[in-house]
């Protein structure tokens, strides 16, 4: 019973909500009874508001028996990445320097999905500070990837992809900054979408890189997605970056699942060498699936997306550099060495060594650097021009195409520690899904299949002009109706039992 | 010799100072802008509230937060800018300074850089008859920090200090920089100049009610750059950068003292180092601050949470033709409507006391009356206690009010200055002084005749020629007659009385 209460999409669990076939606190319970079975293995959450989530879900039954009319997810349960705030939780950020941390206030974002009656079960892991791909820079220990615990979960939102994976929640809230939400859908087998920049508010989002990042939705399937992207969308006066404009309309598009007529560019600068053989095979079947459901299939290029990591690798540490100077150990977080000797500044350093993981430190450093006098041409100011050519890429190609395609990443989820030594190599993980921040378009990520090499999931990822996000919806909708068509059923429904890796890994 | 004094003050006298070089001013003035509200959320900039009640997780910099910009500064900034004959930017930015600041929440302030609001402009300042161009470099704008309380210490400094307690309610307040180019040829005037161009500042913000602009609480703040170079020469000098002066008498203090200083200097074969230097207002001198050497890298970039601010062509020409009337000519005008004599003007610009006067005017005193009583008595009480003339603790409303007692004969100018004493004592009203000091002056006959009698018996000498048709030799008469009533007698009455009793 509880298994399968918690194999079902949200659309499903909320309409069997509203029509009373199930309660909310029923739901929420399975989930956490869900959490309570597996989280130890996976580690996919940072912190588990059962209480809180059991009286959210109460009350939404409350409201149903009152006859009230209930939103399109209410009652479902979510798991909310650690970066953004939430009151009466603690937000870490998976970083030892805010632990136990208490906000004082809800995120945009977070406030939504309580408005919208969504039940939120807990705070998932992440890379500390949203930096990382692997989610193994975590200051509370690294989340495993349910399809092969040995594996990374994909980063910086891996806690959130994980918890989908694991069947501990049907929706999730991460945060893309170079395709925090994209890469871990893709290597987890899940639905991840990095709507428009300001699309989505900022507000109550601990900032990694304030021109990059950006909150979206993360689901087990396409409509899932578009219906929590629904919730968490539009303005937000409280957020200067946030778009004034409507809402374009994801959910029809998400019903629609119509790519015909659609023209769709193929990226040849994100592909080939470089790219594992069964990520190659599997994009390639898909594309040939798209133009079989009527897709206008050309090749595009993008010359300067070559120059896009690069560029992403001095934009976001000089922001970090400066968005992370607030942690100074004075009025909110860690403190260590104020033993009124110390000045003020040893107390503040001795707090940043101890608070700080090496990958937070190794950005603020490169971020320092890059913005100081001497080479703030040089780098920050070259990177921004190498920012503006790559954005006028996309505007040249959406010119001629609808949306355009390519993997979501290089290789399928490699093997924790695999890479922990080698920056560059972590870096690798997130090539294709840069250029989409940088330029601040929508893109996403669905699921195509499971590598033949390796039997891991493998991503397509969907690019899409700003404020376009629907059509990243009809994409990937369409995907998901023609692949599970074939495989007779989700690609999740292939994924190991966990409870038997546990007994393997015992 | 104050501890302070990095050479001893009688080396060089000011006249010899400009007699070898030429100073050249930079000013940069802080001004606090009065929205009701913060400038990147909606606290309240209100002055004086229980610490840290005004905040909210924008100003205290919590995570996650951000800012977004009043727009009411922005309009504040712009107005100020075209009062300044500044070009408006069509387009810019807000940047950002990263340094580390007690009391600076996010440990980077959201100012303008490299794109100002407002750039380009000029103003002009009389000094003695004669105008003083200004050019203005930019007006950008910023937000203010929080403040420290370091607590313990001898010194009130951080160092030493047993704790420090902040406030934030100041964290995000709005100002405005207006920054001088460099000012030259103001020769040994420039002293005035600086003082004229911040009373002129401080006069044009309040006309547009911008700014509380009190310098006492910090909502105008100036910053004073001064170099010197040699007769004839073209480059300028090093420069230093003296901190936060708080009074108009300060401004012209400090360039005063910094001229000395570096002349001293300069012609013992020294150098200047380039350096913030911080005013004591106690010993009148500047001491060492930060040397620039080794200033911070700011590590300035584009404001990455704020979108650009274009104001629209149209409201900057709205804005513009809501402007108040400029302080030249106002002053103008003023002058004109007042009948002084050049002199008398030139006099009342110099004690900076335009707005005095025109506000006592208003109150319903005539220009010269207000004139008199600003320049005289109310200059010579803010000289002794060493304040602006507008913090004497005497209104122009109550400097109407003393002048019409005057003038009603309730009592005389002697009695006047009594009563300014006990206005500013806080004895109440220039009335209620009157009545609670029994300052009235004796007018009754009766009261007078026997102390005019008095007097005629006392100075035989002095009535027989009052008696001999000298009738200006009745003022030793009157002034024995004062002195037995304490002043407090009419002296037109006693004088008239005098005459009476001998001549006729």
């Amino acid at each position: 019973m509880s298994a399968e209460l918690t194999h079902l999409t949200a659309s499903a669990l909320a309409a069997q909500i509203a029509t009373g076939e199930l309660s909310s606190v029923q739901v929420t319970q399975a989930h956490l009874d869900r959490i309570a079975a597996v989280d130890d293995l996976v580690h996919a959450f940072l912190h588990i508001d059962r209480d809180r989530a059991l009286d959210q879900a109460a009350a939404v039954d409350a409201k149903r028996a009152a006859g009230e009319r209930l939103g399109p997810l209410a009652g479902v349960p979510l798991a909310l990445k650690d970066v953004l705030t939430y009151t009466g939780a603690p937000t870490t950020c998976g970083s030892k320097i805010l632990e136990g941390w208490m906000p004082p206030y809800n995120a945009t974002v977070t406030q939504r999905l309580l408005d919208a009656d969504i039940v939120i079960l807990g705070k998932t892991n992440l890379d500390e500070f949203a930096m990382g791909s692997s989610t193994e820079n975590s200051a509370y220990g690294p989340t495993r990837n349910p399809w092969d615990t040995d594996r990374i979960p994909g980063g910086s939102g891996g806690g959130s992809a994980a918890a989908l994976a694991a069947f501990e929640a049907p929706l999730a809230i991460g945060t893309d900054t170079g395709g925090s939400i994209r890469q871990p859908g893709a290597v987890t087998g899940t639905v991840g979408v990095k709507p428009t920049y300001g699309g989505t508010s900022r507000y109550g989002l601990v900032a990694l890189a304030s021109s990059l990042d950006t909150p979206g939705p993360c689901a087990r399937n396409v409509l899932d997605a578009a219906l929590l992207h629904r919730v968490i969308a539009g303005h937000d006066p409280r957020d200067s970056t946030s778009i004034d404009a409507p809402v374009p309309d994801i959910v029809g598009a998400a019903r629609a699942a119509d790519v015909s007529g659609m023209k769709i560019g193929v990226v040849k600068e994100l592909g080939g060498e470089g790219y594992a053989p069964g990520v190659e095979q599997r994009f390639t079947e898909a594309v040939a699936l798209l133009e079989s459901l009527g897709a206008d299939i050309v090749e595009v290029s993008c010359p300067h997306f070559d120059y896009a990591l690069a560029a992403y690798y001095l934009i976001l540490p000089s922001e970090c550099s400066s968005n992370l100077a607030k942690f100074d150990a004075m009025r909110f977080g860690l403190r260590v060495g104020d033993d009124g000797v110390l000045s003020a500044e040893q107390v503040m350093a001795a707090t940043r060594e101890a608070g700080f993981g090496a990958e937070v430190k190794r950005r603020i450093i490169i971020g320092t650097y890059a913005l100081s006098s001497g080479y703030y041409d040089a780098y920050y100011g070259q990177a921004q021009k190498v920012r503006t050519l790559i954005a006028r890429d996309f505007e040249a190609a959406f010119a001629d195409v609808d949306v355009l395609v390519s993997p979501t990443t290089p290789s399928t989820a490699f093997r924790i520690g695999e890479r922990v030594d080698d920056p560059l190599a972590m870096y690798k993980a997130d090539l294709c899904t840069i250029p989409s921040n940088l330029a601040g378009n929508a893109s996403a990520s669905f699921p195509v299949g499971l590598a033949p090499e390796d039997g891991l999931p493998v991503g397509l990822q969907v690019m899409a002009p700003p404020l376009a996000d629907d059509r990243l919806y009809r994409v990937g909708a369409a995907l998901e109706r023609a692949l599970e068509a074939q495989w007779g059923g989700s690609l999740l429904d292939r994924i190991p039992e966990l409870t038997t890796l546990q007994e393997v890994a015992r | 010799m104050t501890p302070h004094a990095q050479v001893p003050e009688a080396v060089l006298s000011y006249e010899e100072a400009l007699a070898a070089f030429d100073p050249v001013m930079g000013l940069e003035v802080h001004v606090e802008l009065n929205t009701a509200s913060k400038m990147f959320c909606g606290c309240s900039t209100e002055f004086g509230a229980s610490p840290n009640t005004q905040t909210c997780p924008v100003c205290l910099g919590l995570p996650g937060s951000l800012p977004v910009v009043n727009a009411k500064a922005i309009e504040s900034a712009i107005r100020i800018g075209l009062a300044l004959n500044c070009s408006i930017a069509e387009w810019c930015r807000f940047s950002r300074k990263n340094y580390f600041y007690p009391d600076m929440p996010k440990n980077y302030q959201i100012s303008q850089y490299d794109e100002p609001i407002a750039f380009d402009g000029w103003t002009e300042v009389e000094v003695d008859g004669e105008t003083y161009r200004i050019g203005i470099e930019r007006a950008h704008m910023e937000e203010d920090t929080g403040k420290s309380l370091h607590v313990g210490g001898a010194t009130g400094r951080i160092h030493g200090a047993d704790y420090s307690l902040l406030d934030y309610n100041r964290s995000g307040v709005p100002l405005v920089e207006i920054v001088t180019k460099p000012i030259e040829g103001a020769g040994a005037k420039a002293p005035e100049v600086a003082k004229a161009y911040v009373a002129m500042l401080r006069d044009l913000l309040r006309g547009l009610d911008v700014s509380d602009v009190r310098m006492e609480q910090g909502s105008l703040r100036c910053d004073a750059n001064l170099s010197l170079r040699a007769h004839g020469t073209v480059e300028f000098g090093t420069r230093t950068e003296t901190k936060n002066v708080n009074s108009l008498r300060s401004v012209e203090r400090a360039i005063r003292y910094e001229i000395t200083r570096q002349a001293a200097i300069l012609t013992d074969g020294g150098v200047i180092h380039m350096e913030t230097r911080h005013w004591h207002e106690n010993d009148g001198v500047t001491s060492p601050g930060r040397s620039k050497e080794s200033a911070e890298d700011y590590r300035y970039f584009p404001e990455p949470d704020l979108v650009p601010v274009a104001p629209s062509r149209e409201w900057v020409e709205e804005l513009r033709a809501t402007l108040p009337e400029p302080p030249q000519q106002r002053i103008r005008r003023v002058s004109a409507d007042w009948q002084f004599s050049e002199l008398e003007m030139r006099d009342v610009l110099n004690a900076g006391a335009v707005n005095a006067i025109e506000a006592t005017v208003a109150a319903g005193c005539s220009p010269q009356a207000a004139r008199k009583w600003w320049l005289t008595e109310l200059a010579r009480r803010a000289n002794e206690n060493g304040v602006d003339l507008e913090a004497t603790g005497v209104t122009p409303q109550q400097v109407a009010e003393i002048q019409a007692l005057v003038e009603a004969g309730t009592i005389n100018d002697k009695l006047a200055r009594q009563v300014f004493d006990g206005v500013i004592a806080g004895e109440g009203s220039p009335a209620e002084v009157v009545t609670g000091r029994g300052l009235a002056v004796v007018s009754d006959d009766g009261a007078l005749g026997a102390a005019v009698e008095a007097a005629i018996e006392a100075n035989p000498g002095v009535a027989d020629k009052v008696r001999g048709g000298k009738v200006q030799a009745a003022g030793a008469l009157i002034g024995a007659v004062m002195k037995e009533l304490g002043g407090k007698a009419d002296a037109g009455r006693v004088r008239e009385l005098i005459i009476e009793k001998l001549t006729g």
